[in-house]
């Protein structure tokens, strides 16, 4: 009796299982295991990972879908380990040049065929930043504009308004000064930051196609145009714009001197600003604007990291892995995840949507029609990973020191005709 | 001495004793030697010849090991037309300011100890109070000193503003005072485990000596010196040791209280290490292996001096 009440119940429960699949999908039947590790481990980064897991996995019932969230800094150096041995069929990682030592180890799949279908011409914008080498690494899930995020009311206060050329820029600090105010917050005691000062200020003073060049390592950096760069960076230290002792800071602790008001400003990735309202500002006190202007004969160019999805070469379920990355790229679901309640991030996909928020609407503007220069990915992304670690030390030194200019650039130098021999 | 083939011989049992038991003796301690030498060779001999092998090649720990000879140590070292490697020449420097001031930690805990190993009521409690810091995590007491040094607000600014003195971009963001930093911060802990050896030295001192060095008239500086002192040479010798040991694995401190910087001026050779080969930017295996290969060399000349001193001990024993 209970065999058969068993059998019954198994053969009912098969049957309801093939039906629905059947209905489900009108795409080939995915079936078997998909393996995902994830690197969105902040709370509501986490939170759309596992939601979009969820829908995929509804949408192909027979797939039994596996997700594996590692912390964010942490996955940067397990990455290499997770790729060797036994690897999953999809991780997360970032575009550009810091896709380069995995493309070269053969550890991701080149699924340029993918971008091949119609579908995502939607995403031609950052299908440079995902190409090495002529082929495709990997596709793209959400970016984010940098920009200068700053503190509406303390500008108000003092008369200012919003920048665009560079002596618009440092009459406004030296009042806020003047006022006891600093400009700009910044912590760098985790180096970073400062890559976003020099990207911003040396595209601004020598244009993105320099800019790349020195990222290529095509340009010395005793370069008389880098020291522009640097000269006109020291302006704004020589005149104390940023706050004291920030070696010692971490971007997040470099928040409270603004939430405080005893600076008015960030330059910063969209990232920071739901840090700043959880930090008490409201959307009335916190606004946006353009880095602005220092030479006039280059045109905008902007700092837009991409994070992105890739395949392992390994992947044991290839169709499935593919078939989640057109899901991650389609337009509705870019639309869901980069929504203000979720990532409050931009969509890559041409045809998404973008969530009404102040502050992804003026960076979509901005980056859509207002930089024309060329989109960087971000200094540790643009420059050779060795390059990056030794010239963002560099840049730390020379806001604390900006006397050790030579030494520095002639150490950076060195480095440079190592590694791009 | 006839020979009678009917009775027989009662060495005929003799061959039949098993191999192993014929030489018991000589076999029995390597079979009881056999695991340990067998997991000191996978863990530590073998992995030593490896990190020795790959410090001669250019590897990014996923590709091909292409052989580059000893150009890792030449860049290392500076041989040829190139310069020294500066993140080296301060790492090397570093270590050498932590391998002598960490030495601090044993006259700071032998006095300690002194000072602890009375019979007072509560005596436990202050000594568990003092042993405090070598039980919580070294992640912790990095974290808990760099909230101390913090500029502006933390207590140590506060103390040394009384004074005048203002350390520019606080005590870990100045570069010529941040290792001097961590280093008072790795006392803390390494002092209280120095304490603890000494206080068990203590238990140790014969009462009777001391109370003939008394009737002599000795006290003060002299019985510490003369009396006490040569009986707690073994608990110094350990003491020695575990700093030594303790000096050279300095990292997790670093790691916490500055990530090597500010600009890499606390870099160490086991950070400097960790930082080319397996940190976020790294992945220069061959290099960071040449790296562990100079280290290993420094750490032997004290391996061989412990174990020349250890070797010393015991012949005198015999």
């Amino acid at each position: 009796m209970h065999s058969i009440l068993k059998t019954s119940l198994a053969a009912f429960v098969a049957a309801g299982v093939s039906a629905t699949a059947a209905f489900a999908d009108a795409h080939a039947s995915l079936s078997g295991d998909l393996r995902i590790i994830s690197d969105m481990s902040n709370p509501a980064p986490r939170a759309v990972m596992e939601g979009m897991v969820a829908d995929f996995g509804a949408l192909h019932p027979d797939l039994n879908v596996e997700l594996t969230i590692v912390d964010r800094e942490a996955w940067k150096t397990q990455i290499r380990n997770a790729l060797g041995a036994n690897p999953p069929d999809v991780v997360n990682w970032y575009a550009a040049n810091r896709m380069r030592p995995y493309v070269d180890a053969g550890l991701f799949a080149d699924i340029s065929d993918l971008w091949a279908e119609p579908e995502f011409e939607a995403l031609a914008s950052t299908k440079g930043a995902m190409t090495l080498d002529d082929k495709q690494w990997g596709v793209p899930y959400t970016y984010y504009q940098w920009g200068v995020y700053y503190r509406k009311d303390i500008f108000d206060q003092f008369g200012l308004s919003e920048p665009t050329t560079w002596e618009e820029e440092m009459a406004n600090c030296q009042t806020l000064l003047d006022n006891g105010v600093k400009c700009y917050t910044i912590g760098t005691k985790f180096l970073w930051t400062a890559g976003g000062w020099f990207d911003y200020i040396n595209s601004r003073t020598n244009g993105y196609d320099f800019h790349m060049e020195l990222a290529r390592g095509e340009v010395p950096w005793t370069d008389d145009r880098v020291r522009q760069t640097f000269a006109n960076w020291r302006q704004l230290i020589d005149m104390g714009a940023f706050i004291d002792d920030h070696q010692n800071f971490s971007w997040q602790e470099a928040l409270p001197f603004m939430l405080n008001g005893d600076a008015a400003a960030y330059l910063m990735g969209n990232f920071a600003v739901a840090a700043m309202r959880d930090g008490g500002l409201t959307d009335d006190q916190l606004d946006f604007y353009q880095f602005p202007v220092i030479n006039p004969d280059v045109d905008y160019a902007e700092d837009a990291p991409t994070d992105t999805f890739h395949i392992a070469s390994g992947a044991q379920n290839m169709d499935a892995a593919k078939e989640f990355l057109r899901f991650v790229t389609s337009a509705d679901v870019q639309t869901k995840i980069n929504g203000g309640d979720a990532l409050g991030q931009l969509p890559v996909n041409a045809n998404a949507s973008i969530d009404a928020d102040k502050f992804l609407e003026q960076g979509f503007d901005m980056l859509s029609n207002n930089a024309g220069g060329g989109i960087m990915q971000f200094f540790d992304r643009d420059f050779d990973a060795e390059m990056a670690s030794v010239g963002m030390e560099g840049l730390q030194e020379f806001m604390v020191f900006p006397d050790n200019l030579d030494d520095i650039l002639e150490r950076l130098e060195e480095t440079r005709q190592r590694i791009y021999q | 001495m006839s020979v009678s083939p009917a009775v027989p011989s009662t060495d005929a049992t003799q061959p039949q004793r098993s191999w192993y038991k014929r030489n018991e003796i000589a076999i029995t301690p390597w079979l009881f030697l056999l695991p340990a030498m067998l997991f000191f060779a996978v863990y530590v001999i073998i992995p030593i010849g490896q990190s020795f092998w790959i410090s001669l090649h250019d590897w990014d720990g996923l590709g091909e090991k292409t052989w580059v000879g000893t150009a890792n140590y030449e860049r290392l070292l500076g041989i040829g037309d190139q310069n020294i490697d500066r993140k080296f020449e301060v790492s090397f420097w570093n270590n050498l300011r932590w391998l002598v001031l960490y030495l601090l930690a044993i006259p700071a805990g032998l006095f300690i100890a002194l000072f602890l190993n009375q019979t007072v009521t509560g005596i436990r409690l202050y000594k568990s109070l003092f042993f405090f810091p070598f039980v919580i995590s070294q992640v912790v007491v990095g974290l808990v000193f760099s909230w101390f040094y913090l500029p502006n607000d933390g207590l140590f600014d506060v103390i040394t503003g009384w004074f005048g003195i203002d350390i520019r971009g606080g005590v870990l963001g100045n570069p010529n005072t941040a290792t001097y930093g961590i280093i008072a911060a790795g006392l803390w802990p390494q002092t209280a485990y120095c304490m603890i050896l000494y206080l068990t030295g203590l238990n140790a001192v014969d009462p009777e000596q001391v109370e003939a060095a008394r009737l002599d008239g000795a006290k003060g500086r002299k019985m510490l010196w003369y009396v006490i002192l040569p009986q707690l040479k073994p608990a110094t010798f350990i003491a020695f040791v575990v700093t030594i040991i303790g000096a050279l694995r300095s990292f997790d401190l670093i790691s916490v209280m500055t990530n090597g910087g500010p600009f890499g001026s606390t870099r160490v050779l086991s950070f400097y290490m960790f930082e080319e080969s397996l940190s976020e930017f790294g992945f220069r295996m061959g290099y960071g292996a040449a790296i562990a290969v100079v280290l290993f060399f420094i750490m032997l000349g004290f391996i061989v001096y412990f174990l020349w001193s250890m070797y010393q001990d015991e012949k005198g024993a015999r």
